[in-house]
């Protein structure tokens, strides 16, 4: 069987959803593709289901947090794995601060439970239709989302420290 | 009339002991967990009903900590991941950032590496395998292979004097050529180690009583399997032979002929068959590497990344900033976002970095092979009996460093 290019998956996918890859890249080769986050879940289930493509696994879920970029401060972005034509695929969807939920993937993939746990513990983005949707390594009685870059590393009140030497004005 | 037979009758039986259900802490200090974390089990009798996973109870936040570190400061945060094979998170992570800033680097370089993390899978693999035997009351098999164990961390010690979080490498290389010591080390280790592996296990891979309690302990299907994106060992275990390096080579991993040995059962028998059997292979790459090792250095040329000599540095101005500017954490970092992923010890370890170009990883995850399958937990020991859950915990071989990050 040949195997299959980056430009042949995504034309399948844009065949398939013709308005809905908002944006596509391939940094280091692996297809990256912006998808709305409304359909998120529409879309991974039709590439795990797809004969050719059969995208079977699901290598990680991440959070991302852009304060800056209004409107879409937040990244869920999904790590995909086709092991029948050894392709990998991430999947980008951002969420406005505003509405911070996206549909779960746990009735896909058994294994996205814990990183979705993880993703929220983290970042508080919720995931609808998740069975069981708790903190995961933090503690329960925390009231924050200790990931966001506006809770800083360090000791506020510290002037050695300052955010300049690491690169950032803003953060 | 199998073992195997009775097991599945007894997740089958519906037949209680006296009708009450009792709630056992299994952790979070418990012999048996080899690290921390808690499970509420329900039992009747001895058998479990339900378990329920509290995790995090030595989660240090490295995800943020390496927002705020330089890159080469974050080599030292992976050895904390899986530390009973540092060396492999390590390299992961230095190919990471080579692969981020599109660094070529020698291929003598490359088989070094292999060297180092098919050792660590050695010792990763005969740690988690021994503890099996300890788990089943057989403490013997325990103590025998930590002589070989030392050995490889006395390799460990020559290349960067650490034993277990080892730090060792660099980003672009290594910090000095094998050293003769190191030479004599692994000729003499690759001349003992399988016979004393052989040893070892003989001591459980065919002994009636470690088969009996292992076969049908805590098994789970393929297809459970890759729906919890089980990976590693504890994969191929279930008939799976999913292996990073074979897939997605790295490091010159294609130059090397070696098997992927796969279970049929999914069970803790398999689990230690197959982490029995990559050891003999392991054993196999580290030959065929360290035969055909090739001339040439055991560095990368990159200065931006890679540490000047120190007699380079107090006698030449040019060393001098370019250590200046690594030690303060300077280095230009192109913008970008890429995903590496190794094979560790446990399964696929993956990087997932994104950088803005700043000093340090806007985002950095890990992909920590046993979070992921660490959940599939309560559904492999419902209907077993509480021993059978301990030796399944140790045949997964979950480590609290890589479980809670």
């Amino acid at each position: 069987m040949e195997k299959l290019n980056n430009e042949a998956i995504l034309n399948l996918i844009q065949g398939a959803f013709p308005n809905d890859v908002l944006f596509h890249e391939e940094p280091y080769g692996l297809l990256t593709m912006e998808v709305p986050a409304a359909k998120g879940h529409e879309i991974i289930e039709w590439l795990k289901n797809h004969e050719t493509l059969s995208v079977n696994y699901l290598t990680n879920i991440a959070g991302i947090h852009y304060p800056e970029d209004a409107g879409r401060e937040f990244a869920v972005v999904y790590q995909l794995h086709s092991w029948k034509n050894q392709f990998r695929l991430r999947l980008k969807c951002y969420l406005s601060k505003d509405a911070l939920s996206i549909a779960s993937i746990v009735d896909l993939f058994a294994g996205a439970n814990w990183m979705e746990r993880e993703t929220y513990d983290f970042f508080g983005i919720q995931f609808v239709g998740h069975p069981d949707l708790r903190r995961i390594l933090n503690e329960d009685s925390m009231d924050y989302f200790p990931m966001r870059k506006e809770y800083q590393l360090e000791d506020a009140t510290r002037e050695d420290k300052d955010d300049r030497y690491f690169g950032r004005n803003n953060l | 009339m199998s073992e195997l037979k009775t097991k599945e009758a007894f997740a089958q039986s519906s037949e209680t002991i006296d009708g009450n259900i009792a709630t056992i802490n299994f952790g979070p200090t418990h012999p048996s967990t080899h690290g921390i974390f808690q499970n509420v089990l329900k039992v009747d009798g001895e058998k479990i009903l339900s378990s329920e996973q509290t995790v995090g109870y030595i989660h240090r936040a490295f995800e943020k900590l390496s927002e705020r570190r330089p890159y080469n400061q974050i080599t030292p945060i992976t050895d904390r991941l899986n530390y009973c094979s540092s060396p492999i998170n390590n390299m992961g992570w230095e190919m990471t950032v080579e692969k981020l800033i599109g660094a070529e680097i020698p291929k003598r370089v490359q088989y070094m590496r292999v060297i180092i993390m098919e050792l660590a899978r050695i010792a990763d693999h005969l740690i988690c395998n021994s503890v099996i035997g300890v788990d089943a009351g057989a403490l013997t098999s325990f103590f025998y292979p930590f002589t070989e164990r030392e050995k490889i961390y006395e390799l460990y010690e020559e290349i960067c004097g650490a034993r277990l979080t080892t730090n060792i490498g660099r980003i672009g290389g290594f910090e000095r050529d094998f050293t003769p010591a190191f030479h004599t080390k692994l000729q003499s280790f690759l001349k003992t180690f399988p016979k004393a592996f052989e040893e070892f296990d003989s001591m459980l891979a065919r002994n009636r009583i470690f088969m009996d309690r292992t076969k049908g302990a805590g098994p789970i299907s393929a297809e459970r399997a890759l729906a919890y994106s089980f990976s590693g060992p504890n994969l191929r275990a279930t008939g799976v032979d999913y292996d990073v390096r074979a897939m997605h080579p790295y490091s010159s991993y294609e130059d090397f002929d070696f098997t992927i040995p796969v279970g049929v059962n999914g069970d803790t028998y398999d689990r230690f068959m197959v982490r029995q059997e990559e050891i003999r292979q392991s054993i196999r790459i580290i030959e065929q590497a360290y035969k055909n090792l090739p001339e040439g250095s055991y560095k990368a040329d990159l200065p931006d990344f890679y540490l000047p000599a120190k007699a380079d540095v107090y006698n030449n101005m040019e060393a001098l900033i370019y250590h200046f500017k690594i030690v303060m954490g300077e280095t230009e970092i192109p913008p970008g976002e890429v995903y590496h992923s190794v094979e560790g010890g446990n399964g696929e370890l993956g990087f997932y970095l994104i950088s803005d170009g700043g000093r340090t990883p806007y985002r950095l995850q890990f992909r920590r092979p046993c979070f992921i399958y660490y959940q599939a937990y309560p559904e492999m020991i419902t209907g077993m009996s509480i021993s059978d859950a301990v030796l399944t915990l140790s045949s997964m071989n979950v480590i609290a460093g890589e479980l809670d990050a």
